[in-house]
């Protein structure tokens, strides 16, 4: 492998691993703030509990983010130094301002609610959830800004200059304004709300199959299946308006997440294509005809580009080179994530559903629910895998490739140094956090309600 | 604003950043790496945590700003320095890491033996990344091999990163390594003063009094080492006695130390931090990073800076936000500005 491969999977581990976590921070975060400011209304002991055992749950996976992320905060410059050069002017900005406006935010104002039950006047202590929630969810805003111009760069915001080579920024409100970016941002705090949701709905629904503080998990039930509802609904609305600007501006990636190599109108749905050895070649398919002109035009007629016609295009353009993305990735995790997206919004509307008509204790259906966590995970790394890959060869969508953008000085050992190393080092990680996950979700509400040593059962640790 | 103007308000900028930085993990780190040696019951372990327990992330955002802003003001030291000194930065974050989730993590589980392993991954941790700082930071001073194309060199009988790195540990880079090991445990001791009670209280005094004179011995041979090998001369700007207040604050820590002035005590190793990293950036200027294989191919706050445009847009964000940070990362030190007994009842976990 050669140092620019090496650096890619650095690169693609650490991201996908970080922001297995992010999702869970920015939708809980929403929940534990809107638990606790019920209980600040009623009093009522349940919305107590419900704000502490799954703020504690919340804080358990909300560690991991923290320490993950300051690695990806500095990779740029590590890994990508050819990148950093190139765009800093630019891509630093929106990073910059991630750290001050939102990073500090998010820090000051949870250790400020972890530490200051009783010990702040309560109104205090619930701004600082609120104000917790609303920090992260500004820092995936500003990064996805950032993202948004490696996607899609908004042809306003910058100029080449062509004594140093570099890009540089003309206007900063067309690059936060970057539309690209903004079908990011809802699209992706849908998902976190969704992910937090099928983690309450699995958790809920793994103490009341025990009959186990009933009360408690049917509300986190109900109130988890409304907003999962409607985060699933606008994850679809959100992924239906991404694949009308990926026409517009990454047609090469719509045709690859379809597998379509010749120019079609209207454009099919595949369900299943096979593709040749090399991947770049058609053998068998089945296909809805003309879905994909909805998908991606709102009409039944369009016309889509196929990937050949567009790597001659791309060749015309930029010279010679392999233009295509590799499509078996690109093809298997759209297809992954469309069918987990849909599969959550109808589960979560039979859960309403169900809410509705009666007792869902008694249910059978129950014993699968745990199980359906997967679905958003699985479902929000193929989203990203989707959008990452298919965006190759490129790291500057139509401006810089990936291979110019590493840092020139690393070599292959230092590359797997530290590769080895992360992996160690975060497979520790997932391990323990897996582990008191699991051993906090079981204990249930009752123990998470114990923070003083000597008061907290064994069950749950801290009695010495 | 000039061009110039911005350049140079933006190294300001970034200096200010990393003196907030050392200034706040400094007692960080320190409180970490004193844990497991101060800490003999596990109740007084998790007191001694809480002590920073709700700043520390807040104070390591610091870093990540300091991160972010160079990156966005100066692309070029951004990419040049940290892939530079790559496999250093690398075992810094492993650093960060392990010190980071250990906080959290070390009281949600009862087993002694598990509480054991992150107390020490916490001291290990704050070790490595005080000791990868001040080293990283000595080379700064120092010079690197920066070539023409403002990649650093690796030199030839190791030609990848890991020989970059071995290269930092050179004499000069582990002293100042060493030195901020030492200063760090020494202000970190004098927070733990300021915040504990009772017995722990009293072995945090005892332990700060040991502890100040391995710092100022440390300290005084980095300041001979580095005014004999006239690394002071690289930049444009004499430190003059900013270098010599900033012996004087160490020396004073001790005086304060013996006269029971504990809030004294902590101020002055602070502004020793402080005054140290004002040297260093002025040592510097105008050289973010200096080449010891030919001053033409340092990099600069004017070759190395982004456009005017970005820093004009930068500097009105800053403007307007950095205020509003103080402000309530002030108030939050301000809230819990009370000390912590090592008392069961009232501990937060
Ligand atoms: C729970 C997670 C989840 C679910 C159920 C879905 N998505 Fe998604 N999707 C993501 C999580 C995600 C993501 C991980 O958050 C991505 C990666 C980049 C982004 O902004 O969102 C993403 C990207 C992404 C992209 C690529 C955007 C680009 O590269 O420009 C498309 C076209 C869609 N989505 C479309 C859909 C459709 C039509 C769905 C049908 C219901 C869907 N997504 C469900
Ligand atoms: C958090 C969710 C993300 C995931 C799961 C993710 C995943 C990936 C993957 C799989 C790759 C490797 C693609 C390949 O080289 O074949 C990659 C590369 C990369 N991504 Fe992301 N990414 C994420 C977010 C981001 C964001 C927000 C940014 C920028 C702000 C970013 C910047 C990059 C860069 C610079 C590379 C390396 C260059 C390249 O290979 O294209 N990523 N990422
Ligand atoms: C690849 C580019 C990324 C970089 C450089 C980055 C940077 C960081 C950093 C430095 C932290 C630690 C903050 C702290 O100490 O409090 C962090 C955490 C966080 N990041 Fe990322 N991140 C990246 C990808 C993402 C993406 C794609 C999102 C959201 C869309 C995101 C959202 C968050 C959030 C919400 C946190 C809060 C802590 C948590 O995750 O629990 N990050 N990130």
């Amino acid at each position: 492998m050669n140092p620019t491969t090496l650096s890619q999977w650095q690169f693609a581990m650490t991201s996908i691993y970080h922001w297995l976590f992010v999702p869970l921070t920015l939708g809980m975060g929403w929940y534990v703030a809107y638990f606790q400011t019920r209980y600040y209304q009623t009093k009522d002991e349940t919305w107590h509990k419900m704000a502490k055992f799954w703020g504690k749950l919340f804080l358990i996976n909300f560690a991991i983010g923290v320490v993950t992320g300051i690695v990806q905060e500095f990779q740029f410059g590590m890994n990508w130094s050819g990148y950093s050069r190139y765009v800093g002017d630019i891509f630093g900005a929106p990073l910059a301002v991630e750290a001050l406006l939102a990073f500090f935010m998010e820090s000051t104002f949870l250790g400020i609610w972890i530490f200051g039950e009783g010990k702040v006047p309560e109104k205090v202590h619930l701004a600082a959830i609120w104000l917790a929630a609303i920090g992260s969810n500004l820092s995936a805003i500003w990064i996805l800004i950032a993202n948004g111009f490696m996607q899609a760069p908004p042809a306003a915001s910058y100029v080449l200059n062509e004594v140093n080579g570099r890009l540089e920024l003309i206007n900063f409100f067309a690059l936060i304004g970057n539309p690209k970016a903004w079908i990011f941002i809802w699209h992706t705090l849908a998902d976190g709300l969704a992910m937090a949701a099928f983690l309450i709905l699995s958790v809920s629904a793994y103490h009341l199959l025990r009959k186990q503080n009933v009360d408690f998990f049917k509300r986190s039930f109900s109130i988890a299946s409304v907003v999962g509802l409607v985060a699933s609904v606008v994850i679809f609305l959100g992924g239906h308006t991404m694949g009308q600007y990926m026409k517009e501006v990454q047609p090469m990636k719509l045709a690859a997440l379809e597998a379509m190599w010749e120019t079609e109108q209207p454009a099919s749905f595949s369900l299943l294509t096979i593709g040749d050895l090399t991947g770049k070649q058609e053998v068998w398919s089945v296909r809805i005809p003309a879905a994909m002109s909805f998908l991606a035009c709102n009409n039944f007629t369009c016309e889509l580009q196929g990937v050949n016609e567009l790597q001659a295009q791309y060749q015309a353009q930029y010279g010679p080179g392999d233009y295509v993305p590799l499509m078996v990735v690109t093809y298997w995790t759209f297809r992954i994530m469309m069918a987990f997206g849909f599969v959550m919004m109808g589960v979560t509307a039979f859960f309403v559903w169900a809410n509705s008509k009666g007792d869902i204790t008694k249910a059978k259906w129950l014993k699968w629910v745990p199980a359906m966590l997967a679905l958003p995970y699985l479902a929000n790394a193929s989203g990203w895998i989707l959008t990452e890959m298919g965006r190759q060869p490129w790291i500057v969508y139509g401006l810089l490739k990936v291979e110019d953008a590493v840092s020139p000085n690393l070599t292959i050992v230092d590359l797997w140094i530290s590769l080895v190393g992360y992996v160690v080092v975060y497979g520790t990680l997932a391990v323990a956090m897996v582990y008191l996950m699991k051993k906090y979700a079981i204990a249930g509400p009752d123990a998470a309600m114990h923070e003083s040593v000597d008061a907290a059962p064994t069950a749950v640790g801290a009695d010495d | 604003m000039s061009y110039e103007f911005l350049q140079v308000l933006w190294f300001i900028l970034i200096a200010v950043l990393w003196i907030g930085f050392h200034f706040l993990e400094g007692f960080d780190f320190g409180v970490g790496m004193l844990l497991p040696i101060l800490g003999k019951t596990d109740i007084e372990r998790r007191t001694i945590i809480n002590t920073i327990g709700s700043v520390w992330d807040g104070n390591e955002v610091w870093l990540l700003t300091a991160g972010g802003a160079t990156f966005a003001a100066f692309p070029h030291w951004y990419a040049t320095m940290f892939s530079g000194f790559y496999l250093a930065l690398f075992l810094l974050l492993v650093g960060l890491i392990i010190r980071g989730i250990s906080f959290e993590y070390r009281s949600k589980d009862a087993n002694p033996a598990w509480r054991n392993r992150f107390d020490w991954m916490i001291a290990i941790g704050s070790f490595m990344a005080a000791l990868l700082l001040g080293a990283a930071f000595a080379n700064l001073a120092k010079g690197s091999p920066i070539g023409a194309d403002m990649n650093l060199i690796a030199p030839e009988w190791l030609p990848n990163n890991l020989g970059v790195t071995l290269t930092l540990l050179n004499p000069y880079g582990l002293l100042g390594g060493l030195t901020t090991v030492a200063v760090f445990l020494l202000h970190g001791a004098n927070f733990l003063v300021l915040k504990l009670e009772g017995s722990l209280h009293t072995r945090a005094v005892d332990l700060s009094k040991k502890l100040w004179i391995g710092a100022s011995v440390l300290y005084i041979l980095l300041g001979i080492y580095t005014y004999v090998a006239k690394f002071w001369a690289n930049g444009k700007i004499n430190p003059g006695v900013v270098p010599l207040a900033a012996v004087v604050m160490i020396l004073l820590t001790g005086y304060f130390i013996n006269k029971k002035m504990e809030g004294w005590a902590f101020i002055s190793t602070g502004l020793n931090i402080v005054l140290t990293q004002v040297t260093f950036f002025m040592m510097t200027f105008p050289n973010v990073m200096l080449s010891t294989l030919n001053p033409e191919w340092s990099l600069t706050v004017y070759n190395a800076s982004s456009s005017q445009y970005t820093l004009t847009v930068m500097s009105i964000v800053a403007l307007i936000f950095v205020p509003i940070v103080l402000v309530y990362q002030g108030w939050s030190y301000y809230m819990f500005r009370k000390r912590i007994s090592a008392d069961k009842k009232t501990l937060v976990y």
